[in-house]
């Protein structure tokens, strides 16, 4: 993995490789290199199970990160390719063409996060949600309790306790300053 | 199937399908269907009884988990996860309680890891049991449903004495398993096991030599082997188009590098070898279940203390943890920031690939009497492609 | 236009249609339909409390026990339960558990079509006030909200025989005269209207489904 990381570093800049496990590493790049760096995997270093591709929110650092997640069936590794993008007006190239399953990937994401992906077939469909007017739903900006108890309609008397501080009241009651 | 004329041409492997000319029907196939696979949908678009197009639709099941599971608490996530795939909960709570020792740097203990290696044969052979129910019915095989199910009953009432649950089982817990094996389990085991061998015998004589299902299921729907990785095809019905891939074998997790088996392979790559494969593997799983109990520890701790659980802070990484479920290669991908909660999991499971490239294409050129044969034969379960 | 001015309250609008399927739909608001002969109805109930076609709509996870609850093992035949593929033939809508709202259009498009008399069995928790998924943005609290329910029954998940013994409760209901949700939700049909089109952002079916 090491000399893998060597060589696509020489090649593609890629930065942040973080061995995880023996067979498990991540490594990051930058988006503009993003999808030469996939199809160099996929093609001359045995990638060529998309595992799968997904996104985590970094509000507070305003960006995306997304994890592109391959298998190599030859040497049994598996490598996470992270990209940070913008959050504003996200959008990423789309690798619809490397695997017949990343259109799908990419239509989820569109909807979850709102990041776009031009050119991907049935990228704007409803995927899992029907006319959902609110903002992508796995923003961390999103609220789902609020929505929830904004939309539909809680049953009362249901009681929502923190377990922390119900256990807190509950055993410890003269509880001192600080955790 | 000589004469093409009467069907539309293929534009880029697509059919060019004008539902205006009155020569094509466009018909719903679920999500209020018996022939369907849990709660989903397929909008197929039918030339006399010929399928020409086929779209899969999913999210009637979508209940938002990885919005949820960021909202609680590392162990509050533990009751959660098993919800994500009914018929087999068991590899959500592994991969859950893999992924979090992982991050945490706990060790599970010896004896855990055998009794969750055990939960999990026996999961697998129960779901492999509700799925044969479903392939032989979608063929119109009602009795084997019967005793399938039947079967995989008294797999559950072992669950119940193990774990206390019927199917949702929150037995997994981060750091080991809840409790150990109860008095005589053993021998209360392999009683079952007796039981569901002398029925698989009995369904190998009824469905897997019935004429009618043969003359069905051969030829329907062919996997081809480049398809594997152009599509991401795991499990089962990889394995049925010869590909020896298992990662039981290939990333042994718990203790599969000290039980003895062979990967189970076919060739011909249609719905009835798939059926065959997973009766063989069937097999398989009950030979493992004998095999983990002769060589299981029986006495020793099942559970590493945890800190306390309310103030469980994580160390912040990332990892991500696999296994092999019944329907193929199940992950999880885990990061924490080192806060109480989760910052995100992200599920990848199987049919995700399975219900949609994979259907949507071998679908087509399909009767319609045969869909739900072919869609159970990939074994797609919804839950778990929108969690 | 000649259609618009003669719509009255008692037609029901069909906002969500577009013009060809304007057509097909009828305009006529449902109407209850009480008990008509008080002995004939006893008579009625019973024979109704014992053929119970159950309609095959997994809407959720509570669905995966149904087949153990149908097949061999508890074998629901032996109470007149029996399950039916098609909503019009069906009089048992079984709620298997969350209904997310993508579902919940399709559930009433179901309930709808089902012919009287017809019955409504929900199941587990999170039908009664959200149970696990009280929080998410995707599930609805309270089905009851929706379309009346007659029974619940509790559970996460609620186990075959918890099931069984929903049915004999149902039984119960049903020959006592108590389950009356259909007319119920005529009654209040422009409540329910209201809660379903809160939440079912793009409503592209008619106000009710014949």
């Amino acid at each position: 993995m090491k000399q893998l990381f060597d060589r696509l570093q020489a090649l593609f800049g890629v930065t942040d490789f973080e061995r995880k496990r023996d067979d498990l590493a991540f490594l990051k790049v930058p988006k503009d290199h993003a999808e030469m760096l996939i199809r160099h995997l996929r093609d001359h270093e045995g990638f060529s199970h998309l595992v799968f591709f997904s996104a985590v929110d970094y509000i507070e650092d305003d960006i995306f990160r997304l994890i592109y997640m391959l298998h190599n069936y030859g040497t049994r590794d598996t490598l996470g390719v992270h990209v940070d993008i913008a959050r504003e007006n996200a959008g990423m190239t789309s690798i619809h063409t490397l695997w017949a399953q990343a259109a799908l990937y990419q239509r989820e994401l569109k909807e979850m996060f709102g990041i776009d992906f031009p050119g991907s077939p049935g990228v704007d469909e409803d995927f899992m949600l029907e006319g959902w007017d609110e903002i992508p739903p796995m923003r961390r900006e999103f609220d789902t309790r609020a929505y929830a108890e904004k939309t539909f309609f809680p049953r009362e008397g249901r009681e929502k306790s923190d377990p922390r501080t119900h256990m807190r009241k509950q055993f410890y009651p003269n509880w001192g300053e600080g955790e | 199937m000589s004469d093409r004329s009467r069907y539309p041409e293929l534009v880029d492997g697509k059919p060019a399908v004008d539902l205006d000319s009155e020569k094509y029907v466009k018909l719903w196939h679920g999500p209020q269907h018996p022939g369907i696979t849990g709660n989903m949908s397929l909008e197929l678009i039918l030339c006399g009884d010929e399928v020409v197009d086929c779209k899969t639709h999913v999210g009637y099941l979508h209940r938002g988990f990885e919005k949820l599971m960021e909202r609680r608490t590392w162990i509050q996530n533990f009751p959660v996860v098993c919800r994500i795939a009914v018929p087999e909960p068991a590899f959500n709570e592994y991969l859950y309680a893999a992924g979090v020792e992982e991050l945490a740097g706990i060790r599970p203990p010896e004896r855990a890891q055998w009794i969750r290696n055990l939960n999990l044969e026996m999961m697998r052979l129960a779901s492999y049991m509700a799925w044969l129910g479903g392939q032989a019915g979608a063929f119109g095989n009602n009795t084997i449903g019967q005793w399938t199910i039947t079967h995989r009953d008294y797999l559950l009432d072992l669950f119940e004495e193990m774990t206390g649950g019927r199917i949702y089982h929150m037995y997994m817990l981060p750091g080991g398993v809840r409790s150990g094996l109860p008095d005589g389990f053993e021998g209360r085991l392999e009683a079952v096991l007796q039981k569901c061998e002398k029925l698989l015998k009995e369904i190998e004589l009824v469905l897997l030599n019935n004429s009618v299902f043969k003359a069905r299921a051969v030829g329907l729907g062919y996997i081809d082997k480049d398809m594997i990785d152009r599509y991401g095809i795991t499990g089962p019905n990889q394995r049925a188009c010869g590909v020896k891939r298992d990662l039981r074998k290939d990333a042994p997790y718990l203790v599969y590098d000290r039980l003895d088996f062979e990967i189970i392979t076919g060739t011909a790559s249609d719905a009835y070898e798939r059926t065959w494969v997973r009766y063989r593997e069937m097999h398989q799983c009950i030979d493992l279940c004998r095999q983990i109990m002769a060589r299981m520890p029986k006495e020793g701790p099942f559970h590493e203390p945890l800190p306390n659980v309310l103030h469980w802070r994580i160390p912040p990484g990332q990892t991500y943890v696999k296994a092999e479920c019944t329907r193929g290669e199940k992950g999880y991908y885990l990061v924490s920031d080192g806060s109480l909660y989760p910052r995100r999991i992200c599920i990848r499971g199987p049919s995700y690939t399975h219900a949609f490239p994979v259907m949507e294409k071998l679908a087509i050129g399909t009767d319609i009497a045969d869909i739900a044969g072919l869609m159970v034969s990939l074994h797609t379960y919804p839950p778990e492609i929108e969690r | 236009m000649s259609r618009a001015d003669h719509k009255t309250d008692q037609e029901l609008p069909n906002d969500g249609l577009t013009y060809p399927d304007t057509e097909y739909f009828c305009k006529t608001r449902p109407v209850p339909v009480g008990p008509q002969f008080e002995a004939m109805e006893a008579v009625r109930n019973w024979a109704r409390a014992n053929s119970l076609a159950v309609q095959a709509f997994g809407t959720g996870c509570g669905a995966v026990e149904l087949r153990p609850l149908m097949t061999a093992r508890y074998d629901a035949y032996r109470y007149g339960v029996t399950g039916s593929p098609t909503p019009r033939q069906s009089c048992v809508f079984i709620i298997g558990g969350y209904a997310s709202v993508k579902t919940l259009k399709r559930i009433i498009v179901s309930y709808e079509q089902m012919q009287n008399p017809k019955f409504v069995v929900a199941l587990g928790s999170c039908t009664v006030n959200g149970g696990m998924y009280w929080d998410s943005y995707n599930t609805i609290n309270r089905i009851d909200h929706y379309i009346p329910v007659d029974l619940y029954v509790s559970g996460c998940m609620p186990r075959p025989e918890a099931l069984l013994a929903g049915f004999v409760k149902l039984k119960e209901l049903i020959k006592a005269g108590k389950c009356e949700g259909a007319n119920k939700y005529l009654e209040n049909f422009d409540w329910y209207k209201a809660n379903q089109k809160k939440i079912i952002k793009n409503w592209n079916m008619p106000d009710y489904n014949w």
